[in-house]
């Protein structure tokens, strides 16, 4: 408990509604304009598993001092700015790590103005959790900022390879996002790297081929905090980009004794138990019919015909990508 | 003068549809003239502007999902309409995608001996497109079907999953019949070779480091000495290049695949087919 007040030393209160809006700090009006927005889609969406409760407070703690700003469990859109993937920062005695910045460089400007109106101590490092445009795209909003940028060993290639096909998808979403921009890190990690913020050591792990090729986790010593990104999804549809195997492999191991506490990449804080075993049946239910399908030579119009529809969980936009995760599952089990 | 109220009011409807009609054509004209514009610049580069292209209707049919769920991977079958005959048959099939950057996915040459002429593959598509399959006859004529596919939605993206393991399993070939092949009868298979069939691009601005396109660039199969198609493309196949085709067997014999990449890479392998003992 006594690390816990000195890390809390200068930390201001908690903001009691919105730290951006309320914040003295002028903000660009667009920025303005898309956080509320995002505030008005997530009060009225009223789905199964769906955050609705929590959005009224964009940053919020769920541990000390480490601020969440939960994603709307929808497809990125115009109205709700593309934020829809869980992102944040965490406090340490003498600095701060952001970690995923969201889609936007107006995301990006938030979360910095969020950062500062909870600590006045400086970011230090900026982490990407992975390649997705919904995590990292707004990095841009810390280039004028001596931090160490950090990712995963493949998040420069993968960047190189998709980042300005995701800047174009992004800028036909709306003209708003146009302006922004995606940065590459300066410090890659091939299998762990620690940082320290001051009596807040974080271990960052560097994962094998899971959700994508290039998926970095981060673990708070401190409070038991795993920061797990898109290794997890709560509610919403996992999507598939890297191995499906990989990623089945990962969860076997992902929840360590010591992780008390987990941050997935969307949906709810928890302890990680019930998200993973849900997301675990997903997998390999999916796994256990692309294989069945490949094994009994169907092709891949087949076998979606024949997988679409079988959603046993409810899961939110399952429509969306289901599809796409029998396809990503079966280019990569008809090689087995 | 209520009848004649009546006639003016129709004639006023009249007008107002005409000029709803004109509002309408004349919004939709620019991306009409524009998608229009793309495949007449890959038109005249592939056949010349002189060379007349039929409807495919009768002669080839394209099938393609309304959306492409992943953009790295959208599964794409052209069926032949007409019989392969060794008077009449289609010799060859293009396939075109006209927003993507290299819009010419390849040319699939064929043989009458086959007996169909149907051919499927997965390619990439990066936007909201047109896909075409033009297919070439005998006698010279061409046949054209075309889809219009929108783009995949989320974070899915025209690229690798795992490029490490696309390197590594560099090369490697399978071989699938699909369902019994009788001798005589037409029947499916399925060719597939691991191959990042990589665009290339620059990984770091600052060093200007490349990694060099790789890709596909011929795939030739046969069963003994009778030719079964010809493949030649380009990086707009998915990776880890598949065609689903149609062979006639006469008899047990090898099929053979030799596939030569960008750099001029060589890749063979030879499989033991195996006939219906009941054919």
């Amino acid at each position: 408990m006594e690390m816990r007040e000195k890390g809390r030393g200068d930390l201001k209160e908690a903001p009691s509604f919105h730290p951006i809006a309320s914040s003295p700090v002028q903000i660009p009006r667009r920025a303005f304009l898309c956080t509320a927005a995002v505030f008005a889609a997530t009060a009225f969406t009223k789905t199964a598993g769906s955050i609705a409760a929590e959005a009224h407070l964009p940053f919020i703690e769920i541990a000390d001092g480490v601020f969440v700003r939960y994603g709307v469990q929808e497809e990125m859109s115009a109205a709700n700015c593309g934020a829809i993937a869980n992102i944040g920062f965490i406090v340490g005695d003498e600095s701060v790590a952001v970690i995923d910045t969201g889609t936007t460089l107006q995301q990006g400007a938030a979360l910095r103005e969020a950062v500062a109106s909870v600590t006045s101590r400086p970011v230090s490092h900026l982490i990407a959790t992975h390649v997705h445009p919904d995590h990292c795209f707004g990095h841009a909003a810390f280039s004028d900022l001596p931090v160490h940028s950090i990712g995963h060993r493949n998040l420069p290639r993968a960047l190189a390879e998709r980042g300005p096909f995701y800047l174009k998808r992004l800028a036909e979403i709306s003209p708003d996002f146009s302006d922004t921009a995606y940065v590459a890190p300066e410090e890659t990690v091939s299998d762990t790297m620690r940082i320290d913020l001051g009596n807040r050591p974080l271990l960052l792990k560097a994962w094998p081929p899971a959700h994508t090729d290039n998926d970095l986790t981060v673990f708070d010593e401190r409070t038991g905090l795993l920061w797990a990104a898109d290794l997890l999804f709560a509610g919403r549809l996992p999507t598939l980009d890297g191995s499906l195997t990989g990623w089945l492999a990962a969860l076997d191991v992902l929840l360590s004794p010591d992780v008390r506490q987990v941050v997935p990449g969307h949906g709810q804080v928890s302890d990680g138990v019930e998200t993973l075993q849900e997301e675990l049946a997903y997998l390999t239910r999916l796994r256990d019919g692309v294989r069945a399908a490949i094994d009994e030579g169907l092709d891949m119009s087949a076998t979606l015909a024949r997988l679409e529809d079988d959603n046993q969980l409810d899961w939110l936009l399952y429509d969306t990508n289901h599809g796409r995760n029998v396809v990503a599952a079966y280019t990569e089990l008809e090689w087995e | 003068m209520p009848q004649q109220r009546k006639a003016e009011t129709y004639c006023l409807h009249g007008i107002t549809i005409a000029i709803l009609a004109a509002i309408l054509i004349i919004a939709k004209a620019p991306i009409a003239v524009a998608n229009d514009e793309t495949w007449q610049d890959i038109r005249a580069s592939l056949y010349g502007s002189d060379r007349v292209i039929h409807d495919g209707e009768g002669v080839i049919k394209l099938d393609a999902p309304d959306r492409a769920l992943d953009a790295a991977t959208v599964p794409i079958s052209v069926t032949a309409e007409m019989e392969q005959t060794e008077e009449h048959y289609i010799r060859a099939v293009t396939l075109v995608i006209d927003e993507n950057p290299a819009p010419v996915v390849g040319t699939f040459h064929l043989f009458p001996g086959n007996g169909i002429a149907n051919i499927s593959t997965r390619v990439r598509v990066n936007a909201y497109t047109n896909i075409r399959a033009i297919a070439e006859t005998s006698d010279g004529e061409l046949y054209m079907a075309q889809k219009f596919v929108k783009a995949s939605g989320g974070c899915s993206a025209p690229a690798s999953k795992d490029h490490d393991l696309a390197m590594a399993r560099l090369g490697k070939m399978r071989l699938k019949q699909i369902g019994a092949w009788r001798k005589g009868e037409p029947a499916e298979g399925q060719f597939m070779i691991s191959h990042p069939n990589y665009s290339g691009m620059q990984i770091d601005q600052v060093t200007q480091l490349w990694i060099p396109a790789r890709y596909v660039r011929s795939i030739e199969l046969t069963l003994g000495d009778k030719p079964i198609l010809r493949f030649e493309g380009d990086i707009s196949m998915s990776e880890n290049p598949m065609v689903r085709f149609f062979v006639r067997p006469d008899a047990e014999a090898e099929l053979h695949a030799k596939v030569v990449d960008s750099d001029e890479k060589t890749f063979e392998q030879s499989w033991p087919i195996e006939l219906d003992p009941a054919s």
